[in-house]
This record gives C-alpha cells, structure tokens and sequence, in this order.
C-alpha cells in the first residue's frame, strides 16, 4: 500500500466548516432579501439598501466585518467543495483546478478587504 | 469514471448537495461585485441595484434561494455524520436531535437577520 500524504489543508477544512455554517445560517435569508426582496420592492422598506445606508454600514465596524466574512467564507466554502468534487466528475484535481478554486477565493477575499478598508471607518 | 454516481440514488443526492457550492460561490461573487461598486459611489452602486433588479438575476437569485436552501437542509443533516457526537450528561445526543437543532438555529438565525435589516432599515 502507498503511504499517503498527511493532508496539510486543515486551514482549509476550517475555513470550508466556517463558511458552509454561515451558508447555512444566512444564506437563504440573504439571498431573499439581496436578490427578491429588494429588487421587487417587497417586504422590507424601499431604501434598505440605498447608497448612503450601504455605504454607512460598509463603514461600521460591525457590517464591515460581516460583509467580509460572508462574502469570504461563502467564497472559500465552495472552493473548497468544487475542488474536491472535482475528481468525483472525472476531473484530475491538480494545481490548475487548486489555482481557479482556491485561487478565486484568495482573489475575492483580497479584494473584499481592500474595498472595505477603502471605504473608510 | 465520469457519471458512475448516476446509477445510485444516494450518490446522486450526493453530487446535488455538493454542487450547491456553485450556487453559494455565484452567490458569492455577485455580492462581491455589489461591494466594488459600493465603493465606486453612489452611480456605480445604483447601476448594481438596477442590474439586480432584471429578470435574470431574479430568475437566478430564485435559484440561489433553492440551491442555498438545500444546503443548509444538508448542512445539518449531514452533523451526526460530519461531526463528533456531542455528549450531555454522559449521553450521547440521539441524531435527530442535533439535526432538529440545526434546523431550528438556521430558521431562528434567517429571522433574526431579517430583523435585523428591517431595524437598520427603519
């Protein structure tokens, strides 16, 4: 028997974990609101999700920090999935497929943040 | 090898739970797109909200709204297997329980943040 390779990705276990429970606690009710409720002007009052009112909660602290982990950790949650599903459709998971999985996620997760320390507090 | 998961239903749940990662990822990636408009000002931003007003998007955040249901439904379902057991009082808790719970927190959770938002908002 070959001896396998101890995995050392458990950050990415961690990081897939933490996303997948945000996923699951939020992502339902984000999606409504975000992409129906607002759009259709259903529900929650018009405005919600003006200019001014997003931007002031992109420069509080605290909506700050849940944009960035939402935004982050969906993205890192499903690279992780699609990563290792990959070899389930056939796909060998190399470096290429590392590179768009994990690699879009690294990207976003960048970008998110300095958009959000660019925004101001 | 590819589609050997097609000939057993269990298989096929499967792929379907793991592919809600696509959706999660979109889903994802168009709000990421909302936030680097944000901070291209109040123009950019507007654009963004007429752009998710389309029907398209609709159409696609609908699908979102299933895709990411259903992993949340897995999610949970999934603990006693994904998790270790959780042990009360020397017991260990019976799945059903755990899965129930994580049910109720994830509805609990979805009503708590549209609370939220409905305050801010108000």
């Amino acid at each position: 028997m070959k001896t396998r390779k101890r995995s050392n990705a458990p950050i990415f276990w961690g990081l897939f974990g933490a996303g997948g429970m945000l996923a699951a606690l939020f992502g339902p009710m984000l999606v409504f609101i975000t992409g129906v409720a607002i759009p259709l002007g259903l529900l929650l009052p018009s405005g919600t999700m003006s200019y001014p009112k997003m931007l002031a909660f992109a420069q509080n602290f605290i909506g700050k920090g849940f944009i960035f982990v939402i935004i982050s950790l969906f993205l890192w949650h499903a690279a992780h999935r699609i990563f290792h599903s990959l070899h389930e459709i056939g796909i060998h998971a190399g470096f290429g497929a590392k590179l768009l999985t994990y690699g879009i996620a690294f990207i976003g997760t960048v970008v998110s943040a300095a958009v959000l320390l660019r925004v101001g507090f | 090898m590819g589609g050997w998961w097609k000939k057993n239903p269990f298989y096929v749940e499967y792929m379907v739970h793991e592919s809600t990662a696509l959706f999660v990822a979109a889903y994802a990636i168009t709000l990421l797109v909302g936030l680097v408009r944000l901070g291209q000002g109040e123009a950019a931003w507007n654009g963004w909200l007429e752009a998710m007003k389309s029907p398209l998007s609709i159409v696609a955040h609908l699908a979102f709204l299933v895709a990411i249901a259903y992993h949340a439904f897995t999610w949970f379902k999934l603990f006693p297997l994904t998790m270790p057991p959780i042990i009360v009082n020397g017991k260990k808790l019976e799945p059903e329980v755990v899965v129930g719970s994580g049910w109720t927190a994830a509805i609990l959770a979805a009503l708590a943040l549209l609370g939220i938002v409905w305050r801010i908002a108000a």
